[in-house]
């Protein structure tokens, strides 16, 4: 089995505190990996290091057998890895549509001549665009497949994670990482918006997912394996069971018995 | 709704008692200020986005009629052509800071650059006036990139500090370059196409027309050209990207936008418009001088487009008319013009912090459905 996204000995520190230390992590294609660990353990520099906004101390990225240590967003991005935020980063005053397109960039003809004199051409490629977003939209939330022009802002949380992953799943990544996905959201909210997710990877076979989660009851339902981060090393691997049943994992939450 | 705005324009251009210009300004924001508190406004706004291709013929007609009814009337046809020429090149503004969030305090430099390289190519070569225009373009781009182009791949405002020092040392550049004329400016001669003296009065039979009416035309083309440009723009995946990268550069570039390339694209797009204005005003005026495009002339282009609705051309419009004519109108308050402006630009930040007429979600195209 080749490893779709590997890191090796990947490390990151910021001042004294070691984000990353010596983190080994591979993700296989079409698997969805958990992400987990205590507050600060180092999940979201982990993805922060992928994606180019951070760069690594030491160590090595390869994606589908390349090395992408310290590659720019841009290359990581067309390379086939997007990303959700922690902390929802949708351009509020645009709408659902111009939202989503963002994330549809590689696809979309950025030509000058074509975008102000090809208007005809243009049209066509903007109606393809427009069925492609509904499409995906209506997977997630049919009520909002028709309001697509309408300003970001307006919307409810619940709403702004649908078009974030939208925006993350309309230019069909191979690997897509979802940072804290349920944050600020309900139970209830969580489970529909991961059943959605599990929806789109069942007709999109060639996804992977790496997902970073505190609420224990998604990362049950929906992870194939499990990796447990605490202060930057990995502490504990393998199927969610296991891993909870895990001494060092239960110290690492708890505190030390 | 427009036909009223024109006649009330024509009636304000026209009147020349003080009292009774004052009167005409305060009777126009009350109405304003009445709409705004009824709400008529935004019903107003989204008719007009409707129909916008509508409101652009009759705005053009108005414009036409405006001109026609002081066809031999040189102070006012200049007022307007000042409009004209400053809309373009607060559109340029507006594609720089409006959408790619590169704020520009040079603008009137830029401006001056357009106007120098008409003064120039026209006394010195007898390229055709209309590749003139495009010279003053490509100059003022040319020049925005090179001063830019190290600043742009950082972030922040560092862009606008330059901006700044440019401004500031343009204008010192003029006065002590003897070549172009030092303090004293240059002589711009009038604009020629085909054989045809723009500077000569039109006569059709009896009925003597300004020279100003084939300035007038050229510049109400250059508009048109340039709201088309600057909507096509905004309503086309580049207009997306600079909205993107105005609102989250690291979101931006985690979804592959080259921040860089796009600012740069927009900087150099805005540059040839304000460029293109400047040049034909120099022709207009017949006179460039460093005076004219001094640090405090950027700051009213600047000051346009908060007032206007940053990213609404019809705002620009709407707030080019009323920055320029006003304090030509009103002579008694000329020494406190820029008290006037400053005012002007606090009560919109205060009160209208998205300008007189804000900008709307962007439709690729208006009226279409799915």
């Amino acid at each position: 089995m080749s490893a779709l996204l590997e890191s090796r000995n990947l490390s990151k520190h910021f001042g004294g505190v070691s984000a990353l230390d010596g983190l080994n992590l591979t993700v296989a294609p079409n698997e969805i990996l958990g992400l987990i660990g205590p507050n600060g353990s180092g999940k979201t520099t982990f993805f922060n290091v992928i994606t180019g906004i951070y760069s690594a101390d030491s160590g090595q990225v390869r994606f589908e057998g390349a090395d992408v240590t310290n590659a720019n967003g841009r290359a990581i991005y067309q390379a086939g890895i997007s990303r959700t935020f922690q902390r929802s980063r949708l351009s509020l005053p645009l709408s659902i549509f111009d939202n989503i397109m963002i994330g549809n960039h590689k696809r979309l003809n950025q030509g000058l001549w074509f975008n102000l004199v090809r208007r005809g051409d243009f049209k066509r490629e903007f109606e393809e665009s427009y069925a492609a977003a509904r499409t995906l939209v209506e997977v997630f939330e049919p009520a909002l497949a028709n309001r697509l022009f309408e300003p970001v802002a307006g919307l409810p949380m619940i709403d702004r994670r649908r078009i974030e992953i939208c925006r993350a799943l309309i230019g069909a990544p191979k690997l897509l990482l979802l940072d804290e996905p349920s944050a600020g959201m309900t139970h209830e909210e969580t489970v529909n918006l991961m059943n959605d997710i599990l929806l789109v990877r069942e007709r999109n076979q060639n996804l992977s997912i790496i997902i970073v989660e505190h609420e224990m009851g998604v990362i049950e339902r929906i992870t194939d394996r499990c990796v447990v981060l605490n202060f930057g090393r990995k502490i504990a691997e393998g199927p969610y069971r296991k891993v909870a049943a895990d001494a060092q994992v239960q110290e690492a939450y708890l505190g030390a018995a | 709704m427009l036909a009223i705005a024109t006649v009330y324009l024509i009636a304000l251009l026209s009147a020349e008692k003080q009292i009774l210009i004052i009167a005409l300004l305060l009777a126009g924001i009350a109405v304003v200020i009445a709409a705004a508190w009824f709400g008529v406004l935004e019903g107003l706004g989204a008719t007009f986005a409707d129909h916008e291709n509508a409101l652009g013929g009759w705005a053009i007609i108005a414009a036409l009629a405006a001109a026609a009814y002081f066809y031999d009337n040189h102070f006012v046809l200049l007022l307007v052509i000042t409009v004209l020429l400053y809309s373009v090149a607060t559109l340029g503004l507006n594609v720089q800071f409006g959408y790619a969030g590169v704020l520009n305090f040079a603008g009137a430099s830029f401006f001056g650059i357009g106007a120098y390289t008409s003064a120039v190519l026209n006394t010195y070569t007898s390229l055709p006036h209309v590749l003139v225009l495009a010279a003053g373009g490509f100059l003022a781009a040319l020049a925005g990139s090179l001063l830019l182009f190290p600043v742009l791949r950082t972030r922040g405002h560092y862009a606008a500090v330059v901006t700044i020092a440019f401004a500031l040392l343009f204008k010192t550049f003029l006065e002590v370059n003897d070549v172009l004329g030092g303090p004293q400016g240059m002589q711009v001669k009038g604009m020629r196409i085909l054989g045809w003296s723009f500077n000569d009065n039109i006569e059709i039979g009896k009925i003597s027309l300004s020279f100003y009416m084939n300035y007038f035309v050229v510049g109400l083309l250059l508009l048109v050209g340039a709201i088309i440009l600057v909507r096509r723009l905004e309503r086309s995946w580049i207009g997306l990207n600079l909205d993107a990268l105005r609102l989250d550069e690291t979101a931006a570039n985690c979804f592959g936008l080259d921040i860089a390339r796009w600012k740069i694209t927009a900087f150099l797009i805005g540059n040839f418009l304000i460029g293109i204005a400047g040049a034909l005003f120099g022709m207009v005026g017949g006179f460039v001088a460093p005076n004219n495009y001094t640090f405090a002339d950027s700051l009213i282009l600047v000051s346009i487009l908060l007032l206007g609705g940053i990213g609404n051309p019809w705002g620009l419009i709407v707030a080019t008319i009323i920055v320029v004519v006003v304090p030509e109108k009103l002579q008694t308050i000329q020494e406190y013009r820029f008290l006037l402006y400053a005012l002007m630009v606090i009560a919109v930040l205060l009160f209208r912090p998205q300008g007189l007429l804000p900008r709307p979600v962007r439709r690729y195209f208006p009226g279409w459905r799915p």
